[in-house]
Parts: C-alpha cells; sequence; structure tokens
C-alpha cells in the first residue's frame, strides 16, 4: 500500500472541548463494553464448538482410554489397564505402529525434498510455467477415493499399465503391487509421491516471497546459482520446509483413507491389507473401535498416538532452533 | 571482449532454459499419465482395453460408459447428498468462522489473546484423538445414520484454520474504514454484514473453496457415520461401485473421474484465490 491511499483515509481530528471529553470517555467506556459484548457474541459459535466438539471429546477420550466400552453399556473402569495391555500384549499394535513409522519414514522426507525440488524448478522465469505449475497440482486435488481408484486399476498386476510398461518395455514382470505384503507399501508411497503438488504450492509460495535484492546482491558480489542457493535460498525458506515438515509427519501418521481403501478389499471386513501389510496406526483405531466397537482401547490407542505426535513436535520444534532461520528474530 | 561475454551469456541462458525445459516436459508426462490415463479409460470399450500399445484417444469413443456406471451405481443419488452435505456445511463455515475472525480481528475484549492461543494450539490438535468420543457423542444425540453430523458441526466455528485465515485476511483491511463506521452510528452487526463481508470476498472465496473440497472429498465421517446406502456420499458410493464384482473398469474410471471433474472446475475458475489462500496459511503463521 503507497502513502498517498493511508493520507486519503485519515480522518479529520479537530481538538475536543472540556465536556466534549467528558463526555465521550464515558461514551468510550460504555463503547469499550458493548465491544467486548458483541466480541463475545462473535466467537460464541466457534466457542461453543471449541467445548462440545473438541475439549468436550478431548477429555472424554482420556476417559475411554481408562475404560472398557462398547458404545452401549456404561463404561466400565480399568485404569491403566488398556495401555498396558496395548504396550505389552499387543503385537498387532507393534504392526501397526511398524507400518506406519516405514510409511512416515519412505514418504515424508522424499516428499519433502522433491517437493522442493519440484518447486525450485517451477520457480524458473520461463514462458508457460503457469502451465506446468498447474499440471503438477491438480493430482493433488483429485479426491483421495478417486485417486485410489485409479491407482487400483494402474497397478493392478494383470490389466495395470504400469505392469504393462514393465513388461513390454522392459521385459520385467512387474510385482503384485497391491496383494503383495511386500508391495503394498511401496504402492502407497507411490500414490503419495503423485500428490506431492500439495507441498510444492506452499514451497512455491516461499520462495516468491524471498526478496529479489538478495539475489542480485550476491550476483554482484560474484557469488554462483550454488552459492546463491545454500546461503540464501535455503534459509530463506527453512521455515516454510519447516511448516511442510511438521504438517507432513503428522498428517502421515494419521494416513487412513488411501491406507483403508487399499487394504480393505474386502468389503465388509476390518481392512488391514495383505497379511496385515496395510495395518497402520489410524486403521487399527478404526478397526478396533468402528469394527470390534472397542471404544476404549480404541481410545488408548488415539492418545498413544496423541502422546507420540506431541513428543516428536517437540523435538522438531528444538532442533528447528538449529536449522530454521526466522527473519524476525535477527532484526530484534 | 564485451560482445563475447553477451554471447557467452546467451547461450549459456538458452542451455539453462532447454534443461529446464527438458526436465518440466518429462516430469510434465509423468504426472499426468494417470490422469491421462483416468479420462482415456473411462471411454473405451471392452477390445481396447489390454491392446499394446495402449490406446490413447479411443476410437470409436464409448460416452455409454457413464451412462450405464451412473444408472447401475445409484450415483444420481450419492450425488445429491454430497451436494446437499457440502453446501449445507459450507455455509455453516463461511458464517460462523468468519464472525470468529471479525471477533479475534476487530473486536477488543478480555481474553482474547488467550483464547486466540487455545484456537492456534487446537490447529496442531491430531483428529485421531476426538473421532471416537465425538462418535460417541453423536451416537448418543442420535445423529447417526443422517447428515447432521456432516453438516451441524460446520456452524460451531468452521474450523481453526478457516477462522485463522480469515483473521489473517481481516487484520490487513485498513481500520479507519471500521472506526468511521463507528463514529458514524453502526453497530458492529452492520459493520460486519455491510462492510466486513462485502471487503472480504477474496478471502470468503478462499475459504469457500478449501471448504468444498473439504467436504466434498471427505471419506472418513461420512464412513463412520452413514450406514444406509440410500444416504451414502459420492466417496462411499464410489466405494461401495469399486467392490461390485460385476464393474468393469471403464465404469469405475468413468465414476472416479465424475467425482473429480466439479473439483477440477472449481480449482479452475478460482485458481487465484486458491494460491492467495496458500500464501496466507503457510507463509504468515
Amino acid at each position: 500500500m503507497n502513502t498517498s491511499d493511508k493520507d486519503t483515509i485519515k480522518l479529520p481530528t479537530t481538538p475536543l472541548s472540556q465536556p466534549q471529553r467528558r463526555a465521550k470517555s464515558i461514551w468510550s467506556s460504555q463503547l469499550h463494553r458493548r465491544e467486548a459484548l458483541d466480541g463475545y457474541i462473535f466467537i460464541l459459535p466457534w466457542f461453543l464448538g471449541l467445548l462440545f466438539f473438541v475439549m468436550g471429546p478431548f477429555i472424554a477420550g482420556l476417559y475411554y482410554s481408562l475404560t472398557e466400552y462398547d458404545g452401549l453399556t456404561p463404561p466400565r473402569w480399568l485404569g491403566l489397564q488398556n495401555y498396558r495391555n496395548v504396550l505389552f500384549d499387543d503385537s498387532k499394535f507393534w504392526l501397526a505402529v511398524y507400518n506406519t513409522a516405514w510409511y512416515v519414514g519412505a514418504s515424508v522426507l522424499p516428499g519433502v525434498i522433491l517437493g522442493l525440488l519440484l518447486a525450485l524448478l517451477l520457480n524458473q522465469k520461463v514462458r508457460g510455467i503457469t502451465v506446468f505449475r498447474t499440471l503438477f497440482y491438480l493430482p493433488s486435488i483429485v479426491p483421495a477415493v478417486a485417486s485410489v481408484a485409479l491407482f487400483i486399476y494402474i497397478l493392478h498386476d494383470r490389466f495395470g499399465l504400469l505392469n504393462e510398461t514393465l513388461f513390454q518395455v522392459f521385459n520385467v514382470i512387474g510385482p503384485n503391487w497391491l496383494t503383495s505384503p511386500t508391495w503394498s507399501k511401496p504402492s502407497l508411497v507411490i500414490w503419495s509421491l503423485w500428490g506431492i503438488g500439495s507441498g510444492m504450492i506452499i514451497y512455491l509460495a516461499g520462495l516468491q516471497g524471498v526478496p529479489e535484492v538478495l539475489y542480485e546482491a550476491a550476483a554482484l558480489d560474484g557469488a554462483g546459482a550454488f552459492r546463491r542457493f545454500w546461503r540464501i535460498t535455503l534459509p530463506m525458506i527453512s521455515p516454510t520446509i519447516f511448516f511442510v515438515l511438521i504438517l507432513g509427519i503428522i498428517g502421515s501418521f494419521q494416513i487412513f483413507t488411501p491406507v483403508f481403501l487399499l487394504g480393505g478389499t474386502n468389503y465388509g471386513q476390518a481392512a488391514a491389507g495383505p497379511m496385515d501389510s496395510l495395518l497402520f496406526w489410524v486403521v487399527y483405531i478404526y478397526n478396533q473401535g468402528f469394527f470390534y466397537f472397542r471404544m476404549g482401547y480404541a481410545s488408548a490407542l488415539a492418545w498413544l498416538l496423541f502422546i507420540i505426535l506431541m513428543i516428536l513436535t517437540f523435538i522438531q520444534f528444538r532442533l528447528a532452533k538449529r536449522w530454521v532461520y526466522y527473519e524476525d528474530e535477527v532484526a530484534r | 571482449m564485451a560482445s563475447n561475454v553477451i554471447v557467452g551469456n546467451q547461450v549459456r541462458k538458452l542451455i539453462w532454459q532447454a534443461a529446464v525445459y527438458s526436465l518440466l516436459i518429462v516430469l510434465a508426462i509423468v504426472f499426468a499419465t494417470p490422469l491421462l490415463w483416468l479420462v482415456s479409460t473411462s471411454l473405451k470399450d471392452d477390445s481396447q482395453m489390454a491392446l499394446w500399445p495402449p490406446v490413447w484417444i479411443p476410437v470409436p469413443i464409448r460416452w455409454e460408459n457413464f451412462w450405464t456406471a451412473w444408472t447401475a451405481g445409484n450415483f444420481s443419488l450419492y450425488f445429491l447428498n454430497t451436494a446437499i452435505i457440502t453446501i449445507g456445511a459450507m455455509i455453516g463455515q463461511l458464517l460462523t468462522a468468519s464472525m470468529a475472525a471479525f471477533g479475534f480481528a476487530r473486536l477488543r475484549f478480555p481474553g482474547r489473546e488467550l483464547l486466540f492461543s487455545v484456537l492456534l494450539a487446537t490447529l496442531m490438535l491430531p483428529y485421531v484423538v476426538t473421532l471416537i468420543p465425538t462418535f460417541v457423542l453423536f451416537k448418543n444425540l442420535g445423529w447417526l445414520d443422517s447428515f447432521k453430523p456432516l453438516i451441524i458441526p460446520a456452524y460451531f466455528g468452521g474450523g481453526a484454520f478457516f477462522i485463522f485465515l480469515l483473521r489473517q485476511f481481516f487484520r490487513t483491511l485498513p481500520p479507519e474504514i471500521f472506526e468511521q463506521a463507528t463514529i458514524d452510528g453502526a453497530s458492529n452487526y452492520r459493520i460486519y454484514f455491510q462492510i466486513l463481508l462485502p471487503l472480504s470476498k477474496p478471502a470468503l472465496s478462499t475459504v469457500a473453496i478449501f471448504a468444498f473440497m473439504q467436504h466434498w472429498n471427505d471419506f472418513l465421517a461420512p464412513l463412520i457415520y452413514i450406514n444406509s446406502p440410500e444416504k451414502f456420499t459420492l466417496a462411499l458410493g464410489l466405494r461401495r461401485f469399486m467392490s461390485l464384482t460385476e464393474v468393469r473398469f471403464q465404469e469405475m474410471m468413468a465414476m472416479a473421474l465424475l467425482m473429480t471433474l466439479p473439483v477440477i472446475v472449481v480449482f479452475f475458475f478460482f485458481q487465484q484465490y486458491f494460491i492467495q489462500g496458500v500464501v496466507m496459511s503457510g507463509l504468515k503463521g
């Protein structure tokens, strides 16, 4: 906004007389009370939502996790028994942890790095770049059910485009992507990489926020392209990378829809993929809670996931101090 | 000498651009292939399915796939249900999220900062931790197997992310407009309806698009709350359709494409708002 805009909006100020001022102060305290009341009224729907749909369930979940509860008969108090069972007697839980961690490890870091590389490529000033940006972003807005349907077909062992191409072009017989326990998780990673556009677009916004002046100054000082990337681009967009990383980890720990759809080909059965290879944390919560109606046990699983995510987020914020660069902090 | 340097620079620039374009084109092929395959498969007849090289533009084009799948899968009903839920929830989100955002951005009241930091904290709350108790709550309210759990919560603030997004936007509006209106005797309700909302069309459009996609694409909530097939959404309907043994891949792709089309249309029409929303959410945190 330029200064002339501001000047035209500025109000004329006339000095007030003594009684006027007193009148104004009474008026203004009433105004303040009025304003505060209005403020509460305006945020009321949100506040009620916070109480009934966030805080209430949050605490209720902690309570359920300490009980045995089938959703019909009243919860029966168990203390920490659910947690003990989950951690010490439930091999399926550890399988779910393993599968989830496998997926987080295999999808988040490649997603973050490839998304950044893609954004760097799409930040080049060449003609027609917006068409490419749109094209790479499109897959990430396709509804999950639709894109899973598409990948079920593409990755089909006999009729799929991928295996057909592998066979015809490279003379390789492709694996049973979706029906083998070895390949079901890699299939999921392939599906997720198709959607890296969502991270890419955030990076792109970050890259375009880096002031051009910095590059010009560095170029004058004789810094090469690689050095400019390392010393300017990377530090300047490190908060964006951090943001994408945090969201990526929280999101992929909680991934449900594609895993459930890929693993639940037998409609009406607890979904877990071939030999439980797609038994992920949230899928396990779903199966326990909504398939076996063990709401208490499922709540304990959910709370454990919550605790793990909080710890991971906390660690990341601590580590972030070493590598994330915030402009305002230096200015202060 | 000098002209040599300039020519050298131009050559380097050309080589760089050629490299960028070739990389872009290779990647574009990789990313576009699944989408093209989706479109072309949905228009094939049985004889064009298992050919090598693959058929990309089917001749003849079989439009009937859409019609047979649509009627066989009962998609009219799912489409209508999804539209009701999406529109019903969007209205609630736009209304109550903009209200809360107005309160947090423009009105001063005791506890505002504290409540706003609570709001920011709920942004980080993993959804699974409230999943089961919320289900129990709606069960006790007798809302199961109805659209209520999918629509009514949207009228209670519409989601912390949207409030945050709108508040960021409201704070960029010049405060003088609101001060002048207050001095002219306009109540905060009039200011909200007659000044704030009309001025905020770009930000509200952003929220509308995100909210549209959220409800249109949602799978987990309908899965949990809806049992009767006549109340299914498109997401549930498509899943059911996929599980039917007699369904052919062409029909599956046709319905996946139909579910995707509205999202892509909305994206193309409101692209600018979309990018704006990403910028606002990602950077000004």
